[in-house]
């Protein structure tokens, strides 16, 4: 297949992103968000026709729906009853991958979406609250998704709070082994990272055209493992675009990333 | 039996320091109606456990809350709830944080008569630092280690239903019921207000007895409120009030704050409320989501 020229970054993070579903099997993939969202429903259509999906409500769909507000005669391919209740059944069977964006992600691939600063009676900053992040994070596959890649997301120290289990050998329960811990792919807007350095290090896998290496590392407030050459970030091909727009066709994804820039910055 | 009862006979049954349920799941199928009442009423300290939205606001920007149980607390489109935001911004509440999935094995717990639920949900996280009710433990089976959820055992839980007979037969006709059937089990007594009340008949159709989601034993009084889930939504009946939200999350940045959206809303009855958002007929068209 020939690589587009013409994309964006939206388009290019969703292509990269998808790939972290593409050896799953039959797995549910949740993808919170719009980026997240069509990554899965990308994968769902082209690497892994396997994955499960739901309408991010209440039922399984056999096909993903489209985004945003669908035509009045728009029936979504329903294939089962998929209540909120039910999800933890599958959660916990560990037969999930989610893709999300917290807050903070710090050196451990800890994450934070609960609140920042202050003390935890009287934080300088409430945010959502754990939702689901302890639960996923212990008993299923995880990727983060992080539209802007800065030194605040990819911060110094430990997560003000910790929402979700990492490679923190101080936070490692009785029992448990490190590798426990199943995070996957890390997408941002100028790489893709994954945990696979020495001893669970941050790694970079691959950088966005135009982006190199020293502004990964000065965005992120832990050093990154460089692991030889790193290579560039796959450009979508127009199969994989036309999908895309199809899943999309009110163009969400063009608020995602900052002024929605073009996916080859060089 | 008949389980009829109004709104403020259900404030009536309730006292300062209960530990209250709520149904629903952010900006959906909240017992919003059951909420204003409480909003009117003068009971303080309560212990709220819900998966939050606008209840949960409310009722601590109304000064009712001691302390909250939650794994979030968001109106959805809007991802932060202003006024849980405040409580917690200014150190006015406490809470009990936990993950989504501990809250309903907390719940079941509870339904179950059991101290508590192992579960590997927490470990790892500050779920089992900040919060020295939860306690992790030794396994008798194996050399882990286990978040013990404990139960949350509820005075009452609130719950907004589609429809309901006067004996406490509640139907949730909507796409999911979340985990009212867990708060419903969970609690002393469970107060259901519903958009429709219905003869028994109405469920000798499989197809309507099917979507009946806990046994009507665990009912203790009936309140038929049409529209009373607004402004969150009571699918398939109506969608939550978008506009409506927007204004309820303004008003926490203007100078009036909630009083100013009480002043404007509240009313001295659900009637009343009614009638300053539009009425029912403007209730019932509210378009659903799409999500």
């Amino acid at each position: 297949m020939t690589a587009a020229t013409d994309y964006t970054l939206a388009e290019l993070c969703i292509v990269a992103a998808s790939q972290a579903f593409a050896g799953d099997g039959e797995v549910l993939a949740t993808g919170i968000g719009v980026i997240p969202r069509l990554a899965a429903s990308l994968a769902m259509k082209t690497s892994n026709p396997d994955l499960m999906m739901t309408d991010s409500e209440a039922f399984m769909l056999s096909e993903p729906n489209p985004l945003g507000k669908r035509p009045a005669d728009f029936v979504q391919a329903n294939e089962s009853w998929m209540g909120f209740s039910r999800i933890f059944d599958n959660v916990w069977s560990g037969r999930r991958h989610a893709m999300l964006g917290p807050t903070q992600i710090d050196r451990y691939g800890q994450s934070n979406t609960s609140a920042l600063g202050g003390t935890y009676e009287q934080p300088k900053v409430m945010m959502l609250g754990a939702r689901g992040f302890p639960g996923n994070s212990i008993s299923h596959a995880n990727s983060f998704f992080v539209p802007a890649h800065n030194t605040r997301v990819f911060m110094e120290g430990e997560c003000d709070f910790v929402s979700s289990i990492g490679y923190n050998p101080q936070r490692l329960p009785k029992g448990h082994s490190l590798d426990d811990v199943d995070i996957r792919l890390i997408v941002t807007d100028l790489c893709v990272m994954d945990f696979g350095g020495p001893e669970h290090q941050i790694r970079l896998v691959s950088l966005h055209p135009g982006i190199d290496v020293e502004q990964v590392q000065e965005n992120t407030a832990y050093p990154v493992y460089i692991d030889g050459e790193v290579p560039t970030t796959a450009a979508p091909t127009p199969e994989q675009l036309q999908i895309i727009a199809a899943l999309d066709p009110h163009n969400l994804r063009a608020a995602q990333i900052k002024d929605n820039p073009a996916g080859d910055r060089s | 039996m008949n389980k009829l009862m109004t709104a403020a006979d259900m404030v009536a049954e309730l006292e300062d320091g209960m530990t209250v349920g709520i149904g629903g799941w952010g900006p959906r199928r909240k017992p919003m109606a059951l909420v204003r009442e409480i909003l009117r009423s003068d009971l303080k300290d309560l212990t709220i456990v819900a998966y939050g939205g606008a209840d949960v606001g409310m009722l601590c920007a109304a000064n009712k809350v001691k302390k909250v149980v939650f794994a979030f607390v968001s109106l959805d489109f809007i991802p932060l709830e202003p006024y849980f935001r405040i409580a917690r911004q200014s150190g006015a509440i406490e809470v009990m944080e936990i993950d989504e999935g501990m809250m309903l094995l907390g719940l079941r717990a509870a339904a179950w008569g059991l101290p508590f639920i192992p579960t590997e949900v927490g470990l790892g996280t500050d779920i089992v630092t900040k919060n020295p009710d939860i306690q992790v433990i030794d396994s008798p089976y194996d050399d882990k280690e286990w978040v013990a959820m404990p139960a949350l055992p509820l005075d009452v839980a609130l719950i907004h239903a589609d429809r309901a007979d006067a004996r406490g037969v509640c139907q949730i006709a909507g796409p999911d019921h979340y985990m009212d059937d867990w708060f419903a089990r969970a609690a002393t007594k469970t107060f259901v207000s519903c958009d429709e009340l219905v003869e028994t008949g109405y469920f000798h159709d499989p197809a309507q007895a099917r979507l009946v989601h806990w046994e009507r034993s665990a009912t203790t009084g009936v309140i038929p409120i049409a529209g009373g889930a607004h402004p969150t939504s009571c699918a398939p009946l109506y969608g939550f009030d978008v506009p409506h939200f927007k204004a309820y999350a303004a008003s926490a940045r203007e100078e009036g704050g909630i009083q100013g959206y009480f002043e404007q809303y509240l009313g001295a009855s659900e009637e009343d409320y009614q009638q300053k958002v539009g009425g029912l007929d403007a209730i019932r068209a509210i378009e659903l989501p799409t999500y």
